[in-house]
């Protein structure tokens, strides 16, 4: 391939990147559970694309093959999952109080990915120079964005969201790194990512029947049924 | 050396002449989206004509400030016109004199103005849309600083005919994250500073929502003129800077020949009019954010400046 060619798979590679970086942001920050979901659906097309883009730049199958599993499980059979099993009105609620407001949210979510910046960058080098590029300290700053997304929201649906946008991060580092993953080990992790999201979905769904609401940062404040009268008599005293 | 000059001028008048247009375009497109027929597209001109022909009343407690203010609004855009590149992509006579930096605080220089102007007259609504603009232009603020230090860092140079090359030499440099994540920032940006709809409503005639506009209620005749054609020059210029510097150099004269910088002004309205289009469907997709709401818009577009600047940091 010429090297014009390569510079522009390169610079669209990292465009998704960015893109990608982008989304994560999106995530610690819509409102609506059903954003998070389109902002997710968003990420994980742009990990399949960029898992392409690289396979066809190194000519890899391996990467056709992440991109292929990518583009099936995620955009399609999470959302898919997810209606079968967690209760319709998530949706179409807003999430009114999170536990930070979302400029502070995001403040500290650009802080976390100058510290993705400090970790990704000796591991980019610890490797060939030909491994180099914007994938793994993006991918890291997507992981810690994910896990930040799980301590800052409050819904049940952004917060399996959360979970997956880790792995999301954790894969686009992974393809710049090992390139020649078996197709089983991809294969393993998307089925891994699938069982996640049913329990999950499921488990929402009990949540909302016992107790009413899929807001699980209240939850905080439930006490035991048991426990109820104790106090009151304790109160009484 | 007299023919840039000439180019200069050429480039001035431009602005001058279309800005209106841009505006009435703009309005007709969005009436013509709701299933309306609309103003006619020269609409602006006539009403620049009508208020040039009009009486002016000026508040007799009212400073010199409000007499000059809408000659600064009206000539600081003229200013910028003369410093970015409208219509050439190499430097004209006047370019040396400022960077997009400068620019910026020309521009905002008239903004100024006009702040102070709309408290001057102690009108109850003027001193409202101007602490609001003031708010917008504070936090709008981080955002202009993060876009001009990623385009230096890209570039190398905020003059604005280097920038502009940088994007597509070779054409794989117009796929770069920070290039089309800075084009996202800077784009909310205009819709902030143009007060356009996520965050302000131009059209709307209701006093106590106003941000922009009420800063001329108080003026009459040619003060309001001025004042409205230097809104729609700014409008324009920073469009001018959008497409010409931060999008692409495309359309624009490469010779130093007037032919070519007369083929160029129908090439330049013809990406004015695309990036009109893209507008109206942003206008008439979105509603009006409420006050507070916008910190979250400005902040958003601050998260995608920074995304910009550490993409760039982030390629090995």
């Amino acid at each position: 391939m010429s090297e014009a060619t390569n510079q522009m798979l390169e610079n669209l590679n990292a465009l998704a990147g960015g893109l990608f970086l982008l989304a994560a942001f999106g995530m610690v920050a819509t409102r609506q559970a059903r954003g998070c979901l389109n902002l997710f659906i968003t990420q994980s097309l742009l990990l399949a694309a960029s898992a392409a883009l690289l396979g066809f730049r190194h000519h890899s199958e391996h990467l056709y093959g992440v991109a292929v599993v990518n583009l099936i499980s995620k955009p399609l059979v999470v959302p898919w999952l997810l209606r079968k099993t967690s209760p319709e009105e998530i949706y179409t609620r807003r999430e009114v109080d999170q536990v930070l407001n979302i400029p502070t949210a995001l403040l500290m979510a650009l802080a976390l990915t100058i510290l993705a910046y400090f970790l990704g960058v000796p591991l980019s080098n610890a490797v060939e120079a030909e491994f180099r590029g914007p994938n793994v300290p993006i991918g890291i700053a997507g992981l810690l964005l994910g896990a930040f997304t799980l301590t800052v929201r409050r819904e049940a649906v952004p917060l399996l969201l959360g979970v997956l946008a880790m792995e999301n991060g954790a894969f686009f580092a992974g393809i710049a790194i090992a390139r020649n993953l078996p197709m089983l080990v991809e294969l393993a992790i998307a089925t891994d990512g699938l069982i996640i999201v049913f329990i999950m979905g499921v488990l929402t769904r009990a949540v909302q029947k016992h107790v009413g609401t899929t807001a699980v940062g209240e939850m905080a404040t439930l006490k035991e049924a048991g426990a109820e009268p104790v106090k009151e008599e304790a109160v009484a005293k | 050396m007299s023919r840039r000059i000439i180019f200069n001028l050429v480039q001035v008048l431009v602005v001058l002449v279309f800005a209106p247009l841009a505006s009435g375009v703009l309005s007709r497109l969005k009436e013509m989206v709701q299933s309306k027929r609309g103003p006619s597209i020269f609409q602006p001109y006539r009403d620049l004509w009508k208020l040039f022909h009009k009486d002016e009343i000026i508040s007799e407690d009212s400073s010199w400030i409000f007499r000059f203010t809408p000659y600064i609004v009206f000539v600081t855009p003229i200013f910028v016109a003369l410093l970015i590149p409208v219509l050439t992509n190499y430097p004209l006579f006047f370019a040396f004199m400022g960077d997009m930096l400068g620019g910026g605080f020309v521009l905002s220089l008239g903004g100024f103005f006009a702040t102070l102007a709309a408290v001057d007259t102690a009108n109850p609504y003027g001193p409202m849309g101007a602490s609001r603009t003031r708010m917008v232009g504070f936090l709008a603020e981080p955002v202009f600083m993060i876009v001009f230090f990623t385009v230096s860092f890209v570039a190398g140079s905020t003059i604005p005919y280097i920038v502009q090359e940088k994007w597509v030499t070779p054409l794989a440099n117009f796929f770069m994250p920070s290039h089309v994540l800075l084009v996202l920032a800077f784009l909310m940006l205009v819709l902030a500073e143009g007060g356009r709809i996520p965050v302000d409503n131009p059209t709307g005639h209701f006093e106590l929502a106003m941000i922009d506009e009420s800063k001329s209620l108080e003026y009459s005749g040619r003060g309001f003129a001025l004042m409205k054609w230097g809104g729609y020059m700014k409008m324009f210029v920073l469009m001018c800077i959008f497409l010409n510097v931060l999008v692409t150099p495309w359309g624009l004269a490469h010779e130093q020949a007037l032919g070519a910088v007369l083929v160029a002004i129908p090439l330049v309205l013809f990406k004015v009019f695309c990036f009109l289009l893209v507008l109206v469907v942003i206008e008439s997709s979105l509603s009006k954010l409420r006050l507070f709401r916008i910190s979250e818009f400005l902040g958003a577009a601050f998260i995608t400046s920074v995304a910009a600047m550490i993409a760039q940091v982030f390629l090995p």
